[in-house]
């Protein structure tokens, strides 16, 4: 069970909305997933085009927690206000705390992440921090009373897979809060490996959405994320620089 | 009346409170979340929120994204 805040959960795989070719094709991803966290972001409607598509109205929002993100925000200021508008739609408290510090790499700025985290925690919200892989400002955060962190695999988008998990696994070591792998994530291995490494859970969207089968590849995630955590709780063997036989090496009969 | 709506100035008539602009851009129903000089709204005070000549509103909603 994944809990995070006051919400519970049996899948571990968080799921992003983004860039899938059509709704349809959204929809069933979604659906094989098996994910109950939706993650989505806020933007202006065209006020010009009454007819664009609601991609809320096509899934069946209600089935899911959703989890909006500030994406697009620069400052703790900005992230705070798109946090606000996804809360006044009544549909959800949790937020993704995503500020960007650098459009290029599209990494986290973790001052400004630091300060958004804790302005919203003081208005009530569950805050859970995408922020880099840093161990010590996963601790501060969590000292902060985030509800869970998110430290990237590598750059969104990229699906370089987890670059450093010596750090993942040091923040999983110290954490008393859920910790989510966030961004980077590209095939199947990468979000088992996170999760053997302890992760509660995965949160990914292009390696999905751009898959050249985005369904098949949701079911992938789904399974991948479950053999990671089952390996996970069974502890596996450590790695020894030489052979250990599997078969006696007495009674041979020779 | 003159509103800045998504920072497009327009003149709209016939429309006195949030909820009836929504309508009048025929987005009811959608989702959106609405934000009156820079002082964002519940759903819930669209309907009671008095436009003025002048305001800038913002409406946005939730699109996919990860």
């Amino acid at each position: 069970m994944l809990k995070i805040g006051n919400h519970e959960f049996s899948s571990r795989l968080l799921l992003g909305t983004g860039k899938f070719p059509d709704f349809d094709v959204q929809k069933e991803a979604v659906n094989v997933s098996g994910t109950e966290i939706l993650t989505f972001a806020v933007r202006r409607m065209n006020i010009f085009d009454p007819d664009q598509p609601n991609f809320l109205e096509k899934l069946d929002a209600s089935k899911y927690t959703l989890l909006p993100n500030t994406a697009g925000a620069k400052t703790a200021e900005e992230a705070v206000r798109i946090a606000k508008l996804a809360k006044a739609s009544g549909l959800c408290d949790m937020i993704k705390v995503e500020v960007i510090g650098d459009f290029k790499t599209l990494l986290p700025d973790p001052v400004e992440t630091l300060r958004a985290s804790e302005i919203l925690l003081n208005e009530g919200f569950t805050v859970l921090p995408y922020a880099s892989d840093d161990v010590l400002l996963a601790k501060k955060l969590e000292e902060l009373g985030v509800h869970a962190i998110m430290p990237g695999a590598s750059p969104i988008g990229s699906g370089l897979g987890i670059i450093n998990p010596l750090n993942i696994s040091l923040i999983v070591e110290q954490a008393t809060i859920p910790v989510i792998v966030d961004a980077g994530i590209g095939s199947p291995a990468d979000a088992a490996l996170a999760m053997e490494l302890g992760a509660d859970g995965v949160l990914l969207n292009t390696a999905v959405s751009g898959a050249e089968n985005p369904v098949k590849m949701a079911k992938a995630m789904k399974l991948a994320i479950e053999a990671g955590r089952l390996g996970y709780e069974a502890g596996r063997i450590p790695k020894k620089r030489y052979a250990t036989a599997s078969s006696p090496l007495e009674g041979m009969s020779v | 009346m003159k509103l800045i709506v998504n920072g497009n100035t327009m003149e709209i008539a016939r429309v006195q409170t949030v909820e009836d602009l929504i309508k009048e851009l025929k987005l009811a129903g959608k989702g959106a979340i609405v934000e009156l000089n820079e002082e964002i709204l519940n759903k819930s005070q669209h309907a009671e929120t008095v436009l003025a000549n002048g305001d800038k509103v913002e409406i946005v909603h939730f699109v996919g994204g990860g």
